[in-house]
């Protein structure tokens, strides 16, 4: 039992990583209909970006006490993640899927791919990130708790401190202000939002921004969990967030956010019970889940007009 | 005589909507009816249930005797009920020749397997297909567009191709879904003569929904007026006109039918 | 029977084509690293006419393509393993392969094809991931397809490069005539409008399957070349990853342009190899940062391919035999009215 619940643990722990990739994911599927392959690379630019800025600030002292110094450095480093990666995915999506608004769909998915593969390619380059393996110092002393049985360890309660309080602030920013009203207008009904006044490519590249900075700080919070950066890192996290948001219903928020928990427990529990197989596994659920509701667990199954 | 179609007690609930409730009524060999009501009756809802397209909540469909209830669209198109689309919906990406030789695919005769192997029945039902596709086209005066994109023709021309599309099923009831949206004064007259020559031509049963009260008045024998799902009157155009029930419905109390016009 | 083709003539040209080039290859006027690159041009045209049939003409928007691939791949090369690489049993291997990831698609299509546009995609997507796993696995059951270790031995037969080319012009036919076809106009109908499509007659669960089984055969007999073309499988060769190259070749050449796929197949091939001919070695690892520059530079240019969706000439159908203008025709005035 305690293994479950150990396990369980471990598996949300993973969930709420995820989480904030799908999110990102799932607000851009709502508000332009893409697929944006290039976020688990954002994702990965956000690991890098954080582990610079660490690396930067590793002789700065701010605070007196370890606990207290390690938490400001990560989340300076998490921040200039944030930053750097919200500034990116605006420049790539005025750059690479702006002029492709009218075309058809699968032209700004094409485009994606490019993106996606750029970004893994050129950030391998040596004056760049470089193709190696990099292990990312944890910012936190190797503490853990023992509640109930169950290990806690530091990180994890960092990854659910700080992923809550990010999960709570974008609620805030789409229910309650008027940039968030705008994304959903427009994700319901663009032309209509322009006809209101709303300014539509503002409001387009603040979802990718918004979408961007999350995966950013999912980045950071990753690498301080799983401690190895490189620049293919983000393909299989991106993937699986992907379709964490695909099985909660793409476009809706709640749906991704309990796709994302439910990735995370399938694939820590697979691992543990059969490591080789444990990719496969995941995405077994995701088809059967599918299969029963084809539009997703929280998805509206859309009744076509004819 | 028997009916061809009879639509018996229909409903279709969506959640709490009920968009058609005891819904009635008889198609006979021949007839040419006209179903209309204000905007949201839920005509249309029952062309989508008599097609396939929803699932029927309660009641029943028999077409020729059999209850339709439960088939695909495909299968009750391939039986003989084929529609237009209030929204145009052809296959925009494909000429109008290919868009009416899709709807001879059903009694098209030949397998994938010949198909791309060129054997058998291939070519000789390649040109039945094509022939019988460009007849219709020739009756809608289409002809010369038929290398011609769908999408690229006038609204007009393609309501006639989505027409032609239809009969190209071959049909025993064809179901209008306004087909005289969107024309003007000179079309819709042109399409008036056009529905019975058809009729005649094809032998055909038709059922149309239409707003305009100039085409279901003057060519429609018998008329259903639906209002809230529900039929609320029904006779012929000229018990319609004067029917309190039908001005009611569509204009509120204390007006007439000629102040309507 | 007499059999269609686009012209007899054409067809006499690229066998002989076909036929010298192998000739050249075999002679080493070709050396054998230009000759993997032609044979792989094939290979990689054949796949992506799978799933221009899927994709392109159907639009079904499917990204297992690589694990059908890896389907054909493994199974051809397990039967050659055992039965030789005489120029029968070879054939054998490839029917085989094809047939079987044309059979397990076919399970597959069953319930999945149901699921619309990027459900789909990512269902299959998913569903290549699973195989992959799978085939790492695989030696828990098959000791000789290694597993995760890349399954080796695999002997190479004579003249592959001739099977396919042919294979690749059979391809190209079967495509070219299942487009022009009553079948291929109802898979068409789908992709413009699947309820539309639906409601005109066409079983559109049917030809969704047709589709995707054939599609995924082709990937399989791609599969088949592959393994006899460059004797080594690893299951990264088939990681969801490949699955994106048939998709961006299909839509770089215009989806549903049979033309289209062709051009940019043969094109994508050259290009990644072209770089690696012109690029020093010392900035060889620019060659996949180049790479997508083009892609996006090439998709902001033409969104909708190189073809769109037209067909060279002689791809095209002769509709010589379309009758004259009906009687009836003569019944309807210019702007439609009866007199």
């Amino acid at each position: 039992m305690t293994y479950v619940l150990q396990q369980l643990l471990n598996g949300i722990q993973l969930g709420f990583v995820y989480a904030l990739i799908a999110l990102g994911y799932t607000m851009v599927y709502g508000i332009v209909r893409l697929i944006n392959f290039a976020h688990g690379d954002v994702f990965m630019v956000g690991a890098f970006v954080g582990y610079f800025t660490l690396r930067a600030l590793a002789r700065v002292t701010l605070a007196g006490a370890s606990w207290l110094n390690g938490i400001l450095l990560f989340l300076l480093a998490m921040l200039a993640a944030m930053a750097a990666c919200t500034l990116l995915n605006v420049t790539i999506e005025r750059i690479a899927y702006k002029p492709l608004r009218n075309a058809p769909r699968i032209a700004a998915l094409i485009t994606a791919i490019g993106v996606s593969l750029f970004l893994e390619y050129f950030s391998s380059l040596k004056f760049v990130f470089g193709p190696n393996y990099i292990t990312f110092p944890s910012p936190l002393p190797a503490q853990t708790w023992e509640v109930a049985g169950l290990r806690i360890s530091a990180i994890q309660v960092l990854i659910a401190v700080v992923a809550t309080l990010l999960l709570l602030g974008l609620n805030y920013i789409i229910r309650y202000t008027k940039i968030g009203k705008a994304m959903r207008a427009t994700a319901f009904d663009r032309d209509a939002a322009r006809l209101m006044g709303i300014n539509v490519d503002l409001t387009i590249s603040f979802t990718f921004g918004l979408g961007a900075a999350l995966a950013g700080a999912g980045g950071v919070l990753y690498v301080s969990a799983y401690p190895r950066v490189h620049t293919f890192m983000g393909i299989i996290p991106g993937l699986k967030a992907f379709t964490a948001a695909v099985m909660g219903g793409i476009g809706s928020l709640p749906g991704a956010f309990v796709g994302a928990l439910i990735m995370g427990v399938a694939e820590v529990t697979a691992k543990s019970l059969y490591s080789t197989m444990a990719d496969g596994v995941a995405f077994l659920i995701l088809i059967l889940v599918l299969l029963v509701k084809p539009s997703g667990i929280f998805g509206r199954a859309e009744v076509e007009k004819v | 005589m028997a009916p061809i179609l009879e639509i018996i007690g229909l409903s279709k609930h969506f959640g709490g909507l009920k968009a058609v409730s005891d819904f009635d009524l008889t198609l006979h060999e021949g007839d040419l009816q006209g179903l209309i009501g204000p905007n949201g009756a839920g005509k249309t809802t029952v062309f989508n249930l008599v097609t396939g397209v929803y699932p029927v909540t309660t009641g029943d469909i028999r077409f020729e005797g059999q209850s339709i209830l439960g088939q695909e669209p495909w299968m009750i198109n391939q039986r003989g009920i084929a529609r237009t689309f209030q929204n145009i919906r052809l296959f925009p990406n494909l000429s109008v020749l290919d868009n009416v030789r899709v709807a001879c695919h059903a009694h098209g005769g030949y397998s994938t397997l010949e198909a791309v192997a060129r054997v058998g029945r291939y070519r000789a039902r390649e040109r039945e297909i094509t022939e019988r596709a460009r007849n219709l086209l020739g009756v809608f005066n289409l002809l010369g567009r038929q290398d011609e994109v769908a999408k690229n023709l006038p609204y007009g021309e393609q309501r006639r191709v989505e027409i032609a599309r239809a009969l190209a099923a071959n049909p025993k009831v064809l179901l209008l879904d306004e087909p005289a949206a969107g024309m003007n004064p000179s079309e819709v007259g042109a399409l008036m003569d056009l529905i019975r020559f058809i009729r005649e031509q094809f032998r055909l049963t038709i059922l149309l929904i239409e707003h305009q009260m100039r085409v279901v008045m003057g060519i429609c024998e018998q008329i259903t007026v639906m209002d809230f799902g529900q039929v609320i009157a029904r006779g012929k155009p000229e018990e319609i006109q004067n029917n309190p029930k039908v001005i009611e419905a569509y204009l509120g109390r204390g007006v007439s039918y000629r102040t309507a016009l | 029977m007499k059999w269609k083709v686009p012209s007899w003539g054409l067809l006499v040209i690229l066998l002989a084509a076909g036929a010298v080039l192998q000739l050249a290859i075999h002679l080493e006027v070709i050396n054998a690293y230009w000759a993997l690159v032609v044979t792989y041009m094939c290979i990689a045209v054949i796949s992506s006419l799978g799933l221009g049939i899927i994709y392109g003409f159907s639009g079904q928007f499917a990204l297992g393509h690589a694990a059908f691939m890896g389907l054909g791949a493994y199974t051809a090369a397990l039967i050659t393993r055992y039965m030789g690489v005489a120029p029968w049993t070879f054939a054998i291997a490839l029917v085989g392969g094809a047939l079987l990831a044309g059979g397990v698609a076919w399970l597959v299509g069953l319930p999945i094809l149901r699921l619309r546009s990027d459900y789909l995609g990512i269902a299959t997507l998913g569903f290549g991931i699973i195989v992959r796993v799978l085939f790492e696995n695989s030696d828990k059951v098959i000791p000789v397809t290694a597993g995760a270790r890349g399954m080796t031995g695999i002997e190479q037969p004579d003249f592959v490069f001739l099977w396919a080319f042919l294979l690749l012009l059979g391809a190209i036919i079967v495509a070219r005539n299942l487009r022009f076809s009553s079948p291929g106009r109802a898979l068409l109908s789908i992709r413009e409008d699947e309820t539309a499509a639906n409601l005109m007659g066409v079983d559109v669960v049917r030809y969704k399957t047709i589709a995707f089984v054939l599609g995924c055969s082709y990937a399989g007999l791609a599969g088949g070349l592959y393994a006899h073309t460059f004797l080594f499988l690893h299951p990264s060769n088939f990681d969801f990853i490949k699955s994106f190259d048939p998709l961006l070749i299909v839509v770089l050449g215009g989806l549903g342009s049979i033309t289209g796929t062709v051009v940019a197949g043969t094109a994508w091939v050259a290009v990644l190899e072209g770089l690696r001919l012109v690029l020093p070695g010392e900035v060889l690892e620019w060659r996949y940062v180049i790479y997508p520059v083009l892609l996006i530079a090439m998709m902001l240019t033409r969104p909708q391919g190189l073809f769109g969706t037209s067909e060279a000439a002689i791809l095209r159908p002769r509709e010589a035999e379309a009758p004259a203008a009906p009687a009836l025709a003569t019944e309807v005035t210019a702007d439609g009215t009866h007199p």
